[in-house]
């Protein structure tokens, strides 16, 4: 049985579509690369499989059923990491806020769900974050911390959004080696979604390519064509293979690359989207 | 000050004991709910309920209802609006700015046509702790039981919520209802305050102590109770000052919120030697 199905789905945020009529299936244990440009609906797909928008038409099914929002099968990495600058609060009771944070009453831990934090950290060698003040840790550290809190509760699905945002290439890669690492032993399904396809392509299995409202799933020879890629970005693409990386050209112009450089300015669009789903 | 000079002329006991017990009781509630406040960001909503609580508390005055009434339905509703609009509002600090500036503007015009309530407009302002009287105590200690019952309630979720509001709502919070209790919260809280060191100085308990308690300790739990110790430290002494140099108590006690603060934000040698061993 799949893990996410999507049957004819078309997806959208206040009133846009973002995707339509998308077909796929992702099963047991398969790690995605999503891809696509800024606003291909990378960010909308999550946010459907996770329950918290339902599809404009067609139907979504994750482990089977229809997305219910708290499902604690899934682990999720948001990409919009509203972070208050002048946070002083230490990494473990951060991560800690997460664990049955939705149920009513003070936040206390018993030791059990203590312990759980304590192994996830050490699991991903984030020991050291636990006593430290969120607003002294460097970008790297804090996104050490969020994945942290995506793997806790032995989720079988995960979502990380642009976990690789903010990362130098070389934590990029520890990045994407410590999730591969983490997800290969037990057996959980992943959508890692990423601006550029060569942060991934040691570890994916197939990638999921969205674009002009339309998805690719396949393995990375599949889908990384120029017709694919015409077809997703509207635009004659050439797809040049050179030292075991592959880029995406559109006259010359790594179309991927561009599109990175542009994101850090862009988290107001997400945010917004963010809201209209909450009055939704 | 009049009413300062007159208290220590009398040196009545009873007065400094109420005194003590009001401004001890507002003060751990403002410290409590102040933590959160703080780490929310929302410090200026708070501001801004203080001054719709003004203009309620005149308006319940010049319709012969008690001012402490107007005071707290105000700022509740007020708290529930904002918590309601979520952060389409909270995070605009001009949208905020300009309801607190008309809130103000609303009081002024009822003091206008009510003249006669001028002095207490002053106490509403500045605050009275001094002239609180056995019932006041009784009021506050009801409404801090409330205030922080219901804190204790949403805390949890409050807390997921402010650190990481993206996963809280992928996980079921109810997000619109916990900001909205929240607000609804400080207002209680602001209400409490207010009555201690006035509307505009609600600051000096409710967002000094637990920014203080935020830069010494790291952890939840010891924040918490650091932020409702400090905020009844500098409330206690701010009175135990104004008994002894004469100087009006929101004064001492916003002087030591501020002095609290500005040490904890030092580069001391202490936490020179500790950041460079972290």
């Amino acid at each position: 049985m799949s893990v996410i199905a999507l049957d004819h789905a078309a997806l959208g945020v206040g009133g846009r579509t973002v995707l339509r009529d998308v077909s796929c299936a992702i099963a047991p244990g398969e790690f995605i690369g999503v891809l696509g440009p800024n606003g291909a609906g990378k960010t909308t797909l999550f946010r459907a499989i996770l329950g918290l928008i339902r599809p404009l038409a067609g139907s979504i099914r994750v482990f089977g059923r229809a997305p219910r929002r708290g499902d604690a099968a899934i682990g999720y990495l948001p990409q919009v990491r509203t972070l208050l600058p002048d946070l002083r609060v230490r990494g473990v009771d951060f991560i800690a806020s997460s664990v049955r944070g939705e149920r009513w009453g003070l936040p206390v831990h018993p030791r059990p769900e203590r312990k759980v934090v304590a192994e996830t950290l050490a699991a991903i060698g984030a020991e050291e974050l636990a006593e430290r003040p969120l607003a002294d840790m460097s970008g790297g550290e804090r996104q050490r911390l969020l994945l942290a809190q995506a793997l806790l509760g032995e989720p079988k699905l995960l979502l990380l959004d642009e976990p690789l945002i903010s990362l130098d290439q070389r934590h990029q890669e520890s990045a994407v080696e410590l999730v591969r690492g983490f997800v290969r032993e037990r057996g959980i399904t992943v959508l890692f979604s990423a601006h550029e396809l060569n942060q991934l392509i040691g570890a994916l299995d197939r990638v999921l390519y969205l674009g002009n409202g339309q998805a690719a799933l396949g393995t990375v020879a599949e889908v990384m064509t120029a017709p694919v890629l015409s077809r997703l970005y509207d635009a004659r693409i050439e797809v040049v293979r050179a030292d075991g990386h592959i880029f995406v050209l559109s006259r010359g112009r790594n179309v991927e690359r561009s599109d990175h450089q542009h994101d850090h300015s862009h988290g107001d669009a997400h945010a917004h989207h963010h809201h209209d789903h909450r009055h939704a | 000050m009049p009413t300062i000079t007159t208290t220590i002329a009398m040196l009545e006991y009873d007065f400094m004991r109420n005194a003590f017990a009001a401004a001890g009781v507002a003060a751990v509630v403002s410290g409590l709910v102040g933590y959160f406040l703080v780490l929310r960001g929302q410090t200026f909503a708070g501001h801004a309920l203080g001054h719709i609580g003004f203009a309620g508390a005149t308006g319940a005055a010049l319709i012969g209802m008690a001012p402490v009434w107007g005071l707290v339905g105000f700022t509740v509703a007020a708290g529930i609006a904002i918590g309601w609009l979520g952060e389409r509002i909270s995070g605009r600090d001009v949208a905020i700015g300009v309801v607190l500036a008309l809130a103000l503007g609303f009081g002024l015009l009822f003091l206008h046509y009510y003249t006669a309530f001028a002095a207490q407009a002053t106490a509403l302002l500045f605050g009275n702790v001094l002239a609180v009287d056995p019932f006041t105590i009784l009021a506050l200690i009801g409404l801090g039981v409330v205030t922080l019952a219901a804190l204790a309630a949403i805390m949890r979720p409050l807390l997921f919520l402010t650190l990481q509001p993206e996963l809280a709502e992928a996980k079921g919070v109810p997000v619109r209802f916990v900001s909205t209790a929240f607000m609804a919260i400080v207002a209680l809280a602001v209400s409490e305050s207010a009555q201690i060191v006035g509307v505009l100085l609600v600051f000096a308990l409710m967002v000094g102590p637990p920014a203080t308690a935020q830069r010494l300790v790291t952890g939840l739990w010891s924040g918490m109770i650091l932020s409702a110790a400090l905020a009844l430290a500098e409330a206690w002494l701010g009175i135990a000052m104004a008994y002894a140099t004469d100087w009006p108590v929101s004064f001492c006690i916003a002087l030591l919120s501020a002095l609290g603060y500005c040490l904890s934000r030092g580069n001391w040698p202490a936490r020179r030697s500790a950041a460079a061993q972290g």
